[in-house]
């Protein structure tokens, strides 16, 4: 392997202090520099390995850029039909209770062609963790305008920006899933800066144990960039994000548990 | 006081170059190199290694968990 290493007296397995975790499988991810999907990849991997859950986890990956979660997750993964990760994440925990059961789903998946799946599943209290990873726009396919795009945000089916009048509000899944009876915890964080990774993480595990607990469906969207389909550097995109996604999509738990 | 002192491993060839970690470092530690990698990314490298405190910012933000993290006191 080649390596860029710092000082070579500290390089020593006693002073291991943070290391890739060995549920990420040791593939180049395929996304693009810099997209949050490689970061919620690897808090999810780091939780599965910290928690044991390696030989329990049964993952729905949806159709989007994060399709390739098999290749990367080394738990077992069933692929979904496009918007269905969480009919068929229903039937899995249904059948086998003890597993703990997540889909992982972008935003064109859970809230363009899956909503009706999503608001059901979340609605009968499914007992399934559902991570919804927001990036406002169709990655994979080329940058198209997706039901999360912001008002006035170009993408390459909205060139003019966003216009309400033609195309509608953005719309916001997490906070519609938070006013039913069936969600127990509903939380909107992002992956952009060291302390907001940490609060996904802590966000994560919370839902995680929740599922354990058989409390009903947990709920955890990342709000997250597409340097790619923004047409903006990693950095940039990162600003950019802060600067527009986060007042439109306010970071903080929607909906926790009454303790 | 004992200092603490860190350092930072990266592997070369899965890194994209998304200079994400380098704006996350506190200290300036990391920087992009003037060569590429096989892929053609400018990899991060740690620049100024006697300036990393082992924090693990920059692993943590890390896309493509391409970092892994020394960190002990002096």
């Amino acid at each position: 392997m080649l390596e860029a290493t710092g000082l070579k007296e500290i390089i020593k397995p006693e002073n291991l202090t943070y290391r890739r975790s060995e549920v990420l499988v040791d593939n180049t991810l395929s996304y693009c520099p810099g997209c949050g999907h490689g970061t919620t990849h690897r808090i999810l991997a780091e939780l599965i390995e910290e928690l044991g859950l390696q030989s329990q986890t049964i993952g729905i990956s949806p159709v989007g850029c994060s399709v390739l979660l098999y290749h990367y997750l080394d738990v077992d993964i069933q692929q979904a039909a496009h918007g269905r990760a969480p009919a068929l994440a229903t039937a899995i925990k249904r059948l086998l209770p003890d597993k703990f059961v997540f889909t992982y789903q972008g935003d064109g998946d859970l809230a363009a062609i899956g909503t009706a799946e999503t608001i059901h599943a979340c609605n009968r209290g499914e007992n399934i963790l559902i991570i919804f990873v927001n990036n406002g726009i169709y990655g994979m396919t080329g940058g198209q305008m997706a039901p999360t795009t912001l008002i006035g945000m170009k993408s390459s089916t909205s060139p003019r920006g966003r216009d309400v009048k033609t195309m509608g509000n953005p719309l916001k899944m997490t906070d519609i899933v938070a006013t039913l009876p069936g969600t127990y915890y509903v939380t909107r964080q992002s992956v952009h800066t060291p302390a907001n990774v940490r609060k996904t993480k802590k966000a994560m595990r919370k839902a995680i144990e929740y599922q354990k607990l058989n409390k009903g469906t947990c709920f955890v969207e990342i709000v997250s960039n597409c340097p790619s389909g923004w047409r903006m550097t990693p950095v940039e995109s990162n600003k950019w994000m802060e600067a527009n996604m986060i007042p439109f999509y306010p970071l903080g738990d929607l909906k926790t548990p009454a303790e | 006081m004992a200092k603490i002192r860190g350092s930072i491993v990266v592997d070369v060839e899965k890194c994209k170059g998304c200079e994400v970690c380098m704006v996350s470092c506190p200290t300036g530690t990391i920087a992009m190199a003037k060569e590429v990698n096989s892929k053609g990314y400018f990899y991060a490298y740690p620049a100024n290694p006697e300036l990393c405190i082992g924090c693990a910012s920059c692993a943590i933000v890390c896309p493509d968990g391409v970092i892994t993290v020394y960190k002990t006191k002096i």
